[in-house]
């Protein structure tokens, strides 16, 4: 029962250079800002977000009216809006395309949200590798500060707001919110102890909030819609609204699709992304970026108990669970950042793990001693099974090191990288007992890669 | 040899500390410009910037050491980073990876010996659905496969960084719902991001409109 309904965040992004101000406003751009800053208050625009339940869009799924609400400035503190464009979760690719293609949608949402919250200036955070969308953004500001909608009287009003782009230098560990305030203020992109959150001592020991690219674009049309109407978008209760769905790796028509959120992972694959590359079967699919626990369609759901959350989809396949942050949860992996990557029979679960792993030690900051060394010796290990040289035990010392990285460091780094790798044993235990014996076959075995292009395009 | 910015980019310099209430903030900024400038972070670019700024030269050094986008240390004319990570892996990157290093002659890691690339692994770019992908300086080219691959290089080669980006390089695109889904892989081409707000035209009938 796919049921298609109208763009509203992506809505103008096929308009002939639509990131040019003319084109976009021509298209109702900055028209909701303008209503907002002149005729509603800011606590009105608060409530409501809130009443949309708009669930973060950078992975953590916090609800952002929420967040707004635990500001609780003091006298002299200056509060920021920090725009979090670090996008570099594996699989993850929406908020380039909205810098890219509608980046004035983004300012507008971040206009009325520091209105909202009393902030004067937004730091947009972008990662150093997109030196591209950071021009565009620059270049939107400019022409939004040229109409008067940014700078001293944003459409009239005494209410000076200041956009800046922050180009960061390439290190994933930026995209964590307290990293990221550091990064900004130019040192080491290392997390800090939280408390105190951010929204009470963020970037230069001031109340901050940190959103994501996506999460901000979308508050003009909650305000323009209100906060209940678009939370109704949505399928799901306490998760509203629409958003922005990646799918990458083996499907025909891999890219990003707008949709409510609550769309299955079966209905994005098949119906929007058309189907599996080749018409292969589905192995597996890692839901929302590389952190997140996989899913396994041959896997049910177990939740007789009526009081289970799950209980509606009792018996049914993973996949056929409605993309939801509580959801998600209750399936015991996380929505993440709604960026699929889709995986077929012909992948080694152990390779893809490695490959992921292999990341995590890349980019693992080194603060915390579980996560510096764990993330090292997983790699050590799959390296170990990878190349035949493993033993039985090697598995369960996998999930030995990850249990020992839970929750023992400053940030979720480490939980994002023990909660994918136990996971995968979970769900493929076997195959890895198989490469603890045998190794990997050689025809999934590239060395490093999980499949020659060759293959693809046979 | 002392290093010192260009007056129009020490301007610049000037206008980014407007943009923070502490200096410090403006050092990942400056040392961009400066590497823009001078290829790499040398360590005269370091006691420069420290200098401008009122920090300590290990302050500078220890976050030109956090970010894998500065270069401690000289590098070819154009650098390319080949993403590994796995959705581009999915779709080839090791044949990418290994076609670049038989082209240039020089592995991930090193230079080409006319020093005209420098070829890097990079992690996830963000671009996994226009995998396999390339980063070279700082634009992107995508849904590759090996001779679209070996006409970017050949254009870096023979017009500059500046025409093959004009000509080869990618951002975000809109692409609408494709006609008649295929199995074969979609092809090469200089559009990148296929958002589809709707699916394509077969599964809309396939499955009907519920209203
Ligand atoms: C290791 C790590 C990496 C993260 N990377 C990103 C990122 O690239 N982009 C992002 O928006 N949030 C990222 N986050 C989440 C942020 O810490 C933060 O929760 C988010 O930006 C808040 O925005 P939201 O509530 O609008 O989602 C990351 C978190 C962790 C622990
Ligand atoms: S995996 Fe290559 S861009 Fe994401």
């Amino acid at each position: 029962m796919t049921r298609f309904f109208e763009p509203l965040l992506t809505s103008r992004y096929g308009i002939h250079e639509s990131w040019k101000l003319a084109n976009a406003e021509k298209a109702g751009a900055y028209r909701v800002a303008r209503e907002a800053l002149t005729a509603r208050k800011p606590a009105e625009l608060k409530e409501e977000v809130k009443k949309a339940n708009l669930r973060g869009r950078g992975g953590a799924g916090f609800p952002a009216g929420v967040k707004w609400g635990f500001l609780n400035p003091q006298e002299g503190d200056q509060v920021y809006l920090v725009i979090n464009a670090d996008e570099s979760e594996p699989g993850t690719f929406k908020d380039r395309s909205i810098m890219d293609l509608d980046p004035h949608r983004l300012l507008e949402g971040a206009i009325i949200s520091c209105f909202a919250i009393d902030a004067h200036v937004a730091y947009i955070y972008v990662r150093g590798e997109l030196a591209f969308s950071a021009a565009r953004l620059e270049a939107a500001i400019a022409e939004a500060k040229q109409a008067g909608y940014l700078g001293q009287r944003p459409f009239g009003i005494e209410h000076p707001i200041d956009i800046h782009v922050h180009l960061g230098a390439g290190a994933y560990i930026c995209g964590e919110e307290t990293a990221l305030l550091n990064s900004l203020e130019g040192r080491r992109g290392e997390p800090r102890l939280k408390p105190p959150f951010p929204a009470v001592k963020g970037v230069f020991g001031m109340p901050t909030i940190v959103n994501n690219v996506e999460s901000i674009a979308s508050v003009p049309d909650i305000i323009e819609m209100g906060g209940d109407a678009w939370a109704s978008l949505s399928r799901l209760p306490g998760d509203g609204g629409v958003r922005i769905y990646g799918v990458s790796g083996h499907v025909k028509n891999p890219g990003l699709y707008e949709a409510p959120v609550g769309i299955t992972m079966r209905e994005l694959i098949e119906d929007y992304a058309g189907g599996m590359l080749r018409d292969r079967p589905l192995k597996a699919v890692i839901p929302g970026g590389s952190s997140t626990p996989l899913l396994d369609p041959r896997r049910k759901v177990h939740a007789p108990n009526p009081d289970h959350p799950l209980h509606q989809w009792d018996g049914m396949s993973e996949i056929d669970v409605p993309m939801g942050v509580d959801t998600y949860r209750a399936l015991g992996t996380m929505l993440g950042t709604c960026c699929a990557i889709v995986m077929d029979d012909t992948v080694s679960m152990v390779e893809a793990c490695r490959n992921l792993m292999r990341f995590y030690k890349h980019e693992s900051c080194g603060q915390c001693t579980p996560c510096r060394e764990g993330c090292g010796w997983l790699v050590d290990v799959l390296d170990n099974l990878c190349a035949g040289r493993g033993k039985h035990e090697d598995v369960d010392l996998l999930v030995n090191i990850a249990n020992n990285m839970m929750g023992n460091t400053i940030c979720a780094f480490a939980d994002g990288t023990a909660m994918p790798m136990l996971g995968m044993v979970q769900k493929f235990r076997e195959e890895f007992m198989d490469a603890a014996l045998n190794g990997i076959p050689d025809s999934v075995r590239h060395d490093e890669s999980v499949r020659s292009l060759v293959e693809v395009q046979a | 040899m002392a290093f010192a910015l260009t007056p129009d980019r020490e301007k610049q310099v000037d206008e980014i500390l407007t943009r923070y209430p502490e200096r410090r903030a403006a050092l990942l900024p400056m040392l961009w410009l400066c590497q823009r400038q001078h290829g790499w972070i040398s360590p005269e670019v370091i006691e420069y910037v420290a200098e401008r700024l009122g920090l300590s030269t290990a302050a500078v050094k220890g976050v030109v050491t956090f970010y894998t986008m500065f270069f401690d240390e000289p590098v070819g004319e154009n650098i390319i980073w080949v993403c590994r990570t796995l959705s581009c892996d999915l779709r080839g990157g090791k044949v990418i990876q290994e076609h670049l290093e038989q082209k240039l002659g020089c592995s991930a890691g090193q230079t080409s010996s006319d020093g005209k690339f420098t070829l890097l692994k990079a992690e996830c770019l963000a671009a996994c659905g226009q995998a396999p992908m390339v980063q070279i300086n700082d634009r992107y080219y995508e849904n590759l496969d090996v001779e679209l691959l070996d006409r970017i290089i050949e254009a870096h080669l023979t017009k500059g960084a500046e025409a093959a980006a004009e000509e080869f390089a990618t951002h975000a695109t809109f692409r609408g719902p494709r006609k008649g889904a295929s199995s074969a892989p979609p092809p090469p081409s200089k559009e990148a991001v296929r958002v589809a707000s709707q699916p394509p035209p077969s599964a809309r009938s396939s499955k009907g409109d519920e209203s």
